[in-house]
């Protein structure tokens, strides 16, 4: 699957999409479920949630036991996930069966010790065959990448990068030059699971990488409600949402989550 | 002004090892760090502003004292010196590591230091260095570490510093470096990382191992002084590998003396409850930098076990990686039993009382002594002093006059 083009394929033609796409969005939704928390059938039903809300694109987190990255709640989340016995075959077992069954492309997360432990090239043999696009490792920067990016290539994979409000304008240049499928624009400073205003930190980063890069641009970190989402129409192609949706997992149980995702759907249009 | 014998290429590597695998939230802050450092080190002026201090706030330089007795003991064979780094301000010597790094947050003009620790050493050293230069300080220390190390807590937060107990993972040292990266990928404008350690992403190694090299270049010309000639071996205990980096790479170039590294090996190499990363490591990458990690076959860490705190950690150097790899290192591990008798040994035979990390050193000189040629010159790095253990090597001994003062005191509250 070529990423890009279906991302541009349901965006309407105003805000980033192609002349005549399948459906007309005026922003993406991107979840995230960390593989193994609370559990294997809860990280389904989540996924049939997002099935049913149509959701347009989902990225699987691999646990590791240093997700210095992280917040309390996804910290948590991955050392239950490690406690709960999740290995390497779990991970693509969820990727394999979730790509048989719904219709939204899927990525890969984790840090990076997991895919090189496993070799580089094995990592993306393993999400290719079991129904990947691609990945996110959110402590490999470009210049750790080595072989990586010609496995990808290889592969046909999206390394997506990551740019933050903190990097300069030369360094985003080079980032977005590796682009890849999409660009993951970080909203603001610190971890994830804390909120986020949206403040001129996340539209600046939007504007910056914008003159760099045609690939669509996703904001993460922080991002709660549907009215965050609406506020990014037009400035940004997909609004990523984390640990917002497993709060409300752990407060609410599934009746809350799927109501949670349903409104973060209609905010889409 | 010191010249590395070892220098990372341009992308912070030693060999396969070292590197940046850093979140891109905290480059910029990187790159000014790696320039900042750059320039005091090409600064001649900066490095005679380190020796003053140091010599003016942390008795340097320290003596080399010769181990008669304990040589004795061992047959009296060969001779022992050991480097007095216990005899530094704060009792170890991560101190010339936090005042080193201090100087440089005094000319980038930050406000604020945070610092991991596992012993509490490099907490206190942190704290200490804080107050001293007008810096506000908050300290992450694990869990399990806050139990085993109270005295040092207690120091740190008499000295002005916010001590916070981490409680994620396994709540030691490797669970407070991740927690001080958090606060760092958020406070980076006002705040610098005192890393206490030669580990982590690239400049730490470098930075840190260029403070702690103050050791060896002392070392080298005080063994020079009283023998005419460099030491046949020197042992140092190694947790993140800094004091071990310290007063091994001056003698680097210097092939005919024998470097030997210790590790923790806790209740035995074959009971997989220790922290011999060279023994039962694999090459990863975690923290933020690639090298030798205690893991599991799917790059999960694992359970690291020490009876000294500070070298209870899954990683190690990756400058020591390399020197292991190019066999110009070697390494060796000692028990937590054969570090409590090291340590009873060196208080009885000289009244010195070393911190339990330095006397796995100890140890290790201890146990091979049947196989040291006789007239080897054997140089032991005393990384610190043992009062901070007294709780640990009094429960260790089993001292019952101890124990009944502990519940004394406990029943007057
Ligand atoms: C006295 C002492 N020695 C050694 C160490 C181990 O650290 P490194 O290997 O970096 O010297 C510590 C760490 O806390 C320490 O307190």
């Amino acid at each position: 699957m070529n990423l890009t083009k279906y991302l541009k394929n349901r965006l309407d033609p105003l805000f980033g999409g192609t002349e005549s796409p399948e459906t007309k969005r005026k922003i993406l939704l991107m979840t995230h479920v960390v593989v193994g928390y609370p559990s294997l059938e809860a990280n389904w039903k989540m996924l049939e949630a997002m099935g049913e809300a149509d959701v347009d694109l989902v990225e699987l987190q691999m646990p590791f036991s240093e997700p210095s990255a992280d917040g309390p709640l996804f910290v948590k989340a991955n050392q239950e996930a490690l406690r709960n016995g999740i290995r390497w075959q779990a991970y693509f077992d969820l990727m394999k069966r979730a790509s048989e069954r719904f219709d939204f492309p899927m990525l890969m997360m984790g840090y990076c010790n997991t895919a090189f432990s496993m070799g580089f090239e094995n990592y993306c043999v393993n999400i290719r065959k079991n129904g990947g696009e691609g990945f996110i490792i959110p402590d490999l920067p470009l210049e750790e990448y080595g072989d990586l990016f010609e496995y990808s290539r290889q592969h046909d994979l999206d390394p997506i990068m990551l740019c933050t409000p903190t990097n300069t304008e030369e360094r985003l240049r080079k980032i977005c030059g590796h682009g890849s499928g999409f660009i993951y624009c970080v909203a603001r400073k610190g971890v994830t699971g804390k909120n986020t205003e949206l403040d001129i930190s996340a539209e600046k980063i939007l504007q910056q990488c914008r003159l760099y890069t045609d690939l669509p641009l996703a904001l993460g970190f922080g991002l709660s409600h549907a009215e965050d989402l609406r506020r990014l129409h037009g400035k940004a192609e997909i609004a990523i949402v984390g640990s917002a949706l497993l709060k409300t997992w752990e407060a609410e149980g599934e009746t809350g989550y799927r109501k949670h995702l349903l409104s973060l759907a209609a905010a889409r249009e | 002004m010191p010249t590395q014998a070892i220098n990372p290429d341009a992308s912070g590597y030693y060999g396969d090892y070292g590197g940046m695998f850093i979140p891109e939230i905290l480059r910029t802050t990187f790159d000014e760090l790696i320039a900042a450092f750059n320039e005091a080190k090409a600064d001649a002026g900066f490095w005679q502003s380190y020796v003053d201090v140091m010599q003016n706030y942390s008795c340097r330089p320290t003596p080399v004292t010769p181990l008669g007795n304990f040589a004795e003991t061992l047959g009296g064979k060969f001779q022992v010196f050991c480097k007095r780094e216990d005899l530094n301000h704060t009792g170890a010597h991560k101190a010339n590591n936090c005042m080193g790094q201090g100087l440089l947050v005094q000319r980038m003009n930050k406000k604020r230091v945070i610092a991991e620790t596992g012993a509490g050493q490099h907490g206190v050293a942190t704290a200490t260095m804080a107050a001293r230069m007008g810096l506000e300080c908050t300290v992450y220390m694990g869990a399990v570490d806050v139990e085993r190390q109270r005295p040092n807590v207690f120091w740190m937060e008499q000295l002005g510093a916010t001590v916070i107990s981490v409680t994620e993972g396994t709540a030691t040292l490797k669970d407070a470096i991740n927690a001080a990266m958090r606060d760092w990928s958020e406070s980076m404008e006002t705040t610098h990382y005192v890393l206490g350690t030669t580990c982590g992403p690239h400049p730490f190694p470098e930075m840190v191992a260029w403070f702690q090299s103050i050791i060896g270049q002392e070392s080298r010309q005080q063994m020079l002084k009283i023998n005419g000639k460099l030491p046949d071996k020197i042992y140092a205990c190694v947790g993140g590998g800094s004091n071990a980096s310290g007063v091994f790479l001056p003698f680097l170039e210097d092939k005919e003396v024998e470097l030997v590294g210790v590790e923790a090996g806790g209740h035995g190499l074959d009971s997989g409850q220790h922290a011999a990363r060279f023994s039962g490591g694999t090459v990863g990458v975690a923290q933020g930098y690639k090298t030798y990690f205690f893991q599991d076959d799917e790059g999960q860490m694992m359970h690291t076990h020490s009876i000294a705190a500070g070298l209870d950690y899954i990683g190690v150097s990756p400058i020591l990686s390399h020197l292991h790899d190019q066999k110009r290192i070697r390494f060796t591990s000692a028990t937590d039993d054969a570090v409590i008798s090291a340590t009873k040994l060196l208080m009885r035979t000289e009244g010195i009382i070393p911190a339990l990390e330095s006397a796995h050193a100890f140890a290790a000189v201890v146990e091979e002594a049947p196989d040291i040629p006789d007239g080897t010159q054997v140089l032991i790095n005393l990384s610190g002093r043992g009062d901070k253990d007294i709780f640990n090597i009094a429960e260790a001994i089993g001292d019952e006059k101890w124990d009944e003062f502990l519940r004394a005191k406990a029943l007057k509250k």
